[in-house]
């Protein structure tokens, strides 16, 4: 990667963990703007967990988090929000009993004195679709249960880019998609980058990961294996770092390298 | 009045199903009933005809059901209950239950008694009164909403707890005292007061002219959005609907005649359609019914879009607590006095089955306020039809149940179908 500028989001030693288990140990993690970082790693490879701590779902037990070189403590989610990091969650958190508008604005609605702006919520839920080229769905105004699994992930991404968010995290968004969806989804996730937004995908699917990511960042066993550059790197790589790679740093002793970055 | 108000919310009408573009006119409005109909679209239509059904049959088979003493009395039976399926909506749309509803109402009845006593030492003004013992109800709502949002106790648990506990506070206080007779005028008029004839046009006047004035509203701020499209022979058949209902009612009302007094329109009805046009407000056009919905749908993902979870189930508790209170007072009101029988009847499932049947489901979610009006009405004049055809008790709780039964298979149905059309 070539690009120089200060990370948006960095967190540097995370450590965490959850009674005798140590679900992460000493993980860096990156993000610039305009760039696509993948995260990888088999289940229980702890990334859902550093996804949370960026998210303010969970607290690092120690480490550093870094947003646009500023040091900063996240927690909760609003203190994420607040500082433009907005989380895609796998299992889609939206409603299905309401339609696309009320779920894009869920727990922001327009409103003077607690009555809602209607209105302005439609007109900004169109606007933010249509810049995002999502086409496909018929009307803003049906719920969310009558949507496709694609339609739904991208109210979902829509959602999180409509509040001027810096950075945005999508877990797993093409876990439970078709085809014809997915590549709707990845054409989705290539257009955030392009927009100058620091994305980072967390996926299983090696196929979606070189589909979209400029980098790839491998953990294993809560460790940082390596960060990989997309047009350098081969799947077959992806997937030793993966099922054998061996862990950058060690407690104990300096880190080493940025592995073949 | 049956719905003074019912789409003053955001409308929710999903578009029509791919290739669906109806013709303008008369042909387009079957065309569209039709296909709401075959896709299980139905929204309050089954309730409407099934009131209209019971009403004819009374009609013709009891002598003394189509008069305008007992369509009074009707109301005033009915409006108690109606006040609690309010409370019921709101509880149900968070998937949740509330057992304790019935004898809350019975503590709301009792407060006020105890506290418009004359010559008790504490005798408040009987507005005064009413006030405090609506927030005394909304306060066991903030209890026991607490206990089961913060703590985690199931609703079932903890509002049959206080089922228990109410009804055995209810039990040592009247055993000891007996009947409370009610004197203060003002809490005798919530069930009872009879507005003058005239008044009782201008009271229509004003909520027919109050549905169309909502969508003009909504049609002039929110201009060029796809909620202030609507289709204005809908609306103007509405809005002709719901005139003839208010101007009907107040028409039946000022027609009948008690022994001597001329009868009219009872407060208690203004009442119960006021707080239904306000809760109906409260549920479709604030962020806290928009975040109460959510709940309901999905508690996860209101939690995850940063809405206080447990702050919305406290809150929904004490609208309950409130509506019941409002409602015992009512049921008081209409004899005078709070006795050892309080709660009359089947308050509870009675309060609980109108909420149902007014299609508010029990899983969370979905539903709208105008349901409990529906549903209670339905109830009402089911149960008093049977009455003045002097059927048994068991007889009614039978028909009741059976009337419940059909109506959630039939809304069930109606899902079923919604979900196979894909809307």
């Amino acid at each position: 990667m070539a690009t120089n500028d200060t990370p948006l989001l960095e967190l540097r030693d995370i450590s965490k963990s959850f009674g005798s288990v140590q679900a992460l140990v000493d993980v860096d993690f990156e993000v610039r703007p305009g760039e696509v970082m993948a995260l990888v790693g088999d289940n229980g490879a702890g990334k859902s967990t550093l996804i949370k701590c960026i998210a303010g779902t969970h607290m690092a037990d120690s480490g550093q988090i870094l947003f646009e070189g500023r040091d900063v403590h996240i927690h909760g989610p609003r203190d994420a929000a607040q500082l433009g990091i907005e989380v895609v969650y796998q299992d889609l958190a939206l409603a299905d009993n309401l339609d696309v508008v009320q779920n894009m604005f869920l727990g922001r609605e327009i409103n003077i004195w607690q009555i809602l702006n209607e209105a302005a919520m439609e007109e900004r839920t169109s606007t933010t679709l249509s810049s995002l080229a999502v086409t496909t769905i018929k009307s803003i105004r049906q719920t969310v249960a009558t949507l496709s699994g694609g339609q739904r992930q991208s109210v979902a991404v829509a959602r999180a880019v409509m509040w001027d968010s810096k950075v945005v995290i999508l877990d797993e968004p093409t876990a439970a998609l078709g085809v014809a969806q997915t590549e709707q989804v990845l054409a989705l996730v290539r257009r955030l980058g392009e927009q100058g937004l620091g994305v980072v995908i967390i996926s299983h699917n090696l196929h979606d990961v070189f589909e979209t990511a400029d980098r790839i960042t491998v953990l294993r066993l809560g460790r940082n294996v390596g960060v990989y550059d997309r047009r350098t790197t081969t799947q077959q790589t992806i997937v030793e770092a993966i099922t054998a790679g061996r862990p950058t740093k060690v407690s104990g002793i300096p880190s080493t390298a940025e592995a073949q970055v | 009045m049956s719905s003074a108000a019912d789409v003053v919310g955001p409308d929710r009408t999903a578009p029509p199903p791919e290739g669906q573009d109806f013709p303008p006119g008369m042909a387009g409005l079957w065309q569209r009933a039709w296909l709401n109909i075959r896709t299980g679209n139905l929204g309050p239509l089954p309730i409407i005809v099934g009131l209209v059904i019971v009403v004819a049959l009374f009609g013709l088979t009891a002598t003394n059901f189509f008069t305008a003493v007992n369509f009074v009395n009707l109301i005033e039976e009915t409006a108690g209950t109606a006040m609690l399926a309010y409370g019921v909506v709101f509880v149900l749309l968070l998937g949740e239950i509330d057992l304790s509803i019935g004898y809350v109402a019975g503590i709301g009845a009792l407060v006020v008694a105890e506290l418009q006593l004359p010559g008790s030492g504490h005798q408040l003004n009987g507005i005064l009164a009413m006030l405090i013992a609506v927030a005394a109800c909304a306060g066991i709502g903030l209890v026991q909403g607490s206990i089961i949002a913060f703590v985690g106790v199931p609703s079932f648990v903890v509002t049959l707890g206080g089922f228990l506990i109410w009804q055995g506070v209810i039990l040592n206080v009247l055993e000891q005292r007996g009947t409370i007779i009610i004197q203060d005028r003002w809490i005798n008029y919530t069930d009872l007061y009879i507005f003058s004839h005239w008044l009782g046009w201008l009271i229509a006047g004003i909520f027919t002219v109050f549905y169309p004035l909502s969508v003009l509203y909504k049609a002039i701020v929110a201009r060029g959005t796809q909620i202030a499209q609507q289709n204005w022979r809908v609306v103007a058949l509405r809005a002709a609907g719901i005139g003839v209902a208010a101007f009907g009612t107040v028409a039946i009302c000022n027609h009948g005649r008690i022994i001597s007094t001329p009868e009219g329109l009872p407060l208690a009805l203004v009442i119960v359609v006021l707080f239904f046009v306000l809760l109906t407000f409260l549920a479709k056009w604030t962020t806290f019914g928009r975040h109460v919905y959510a709940v309901g749908g999905s508690a996860e993902a209101a939690r995850r879009a940063g809405i206080s979870v447990p702050r919305i189930r406290v809150l929904v508790f004490m609208i309950s607590g409130a509506t019941a209170g409002i409602g015992g007072i009512i049921f008081a009101s209409q004899v005078n006095s709070v006795a050892l029988t309080f709660p009359p009847g089947n308050l509870l499932l009675n309060a609980i089955a109108s909420a149902v049947i007014g299609g508010v489901s029990l899983f969370g979610g979905r539903g709208e306020v105008r349901g409990a009006l529906l549903g209670a009405a339905l109830i009402g004049t089911l149960q008093n039809g049977l009455n003045t055809l002097n059927v048994s008790n068991g007889w009614i709780y039978i028909v009741t149940g059976l009337v419940l039964l059909f109506a959630v298979t039939l809304d069930t149905f109606a899902v079923r179908l919604q979900k196979r059309s894909g809307r």
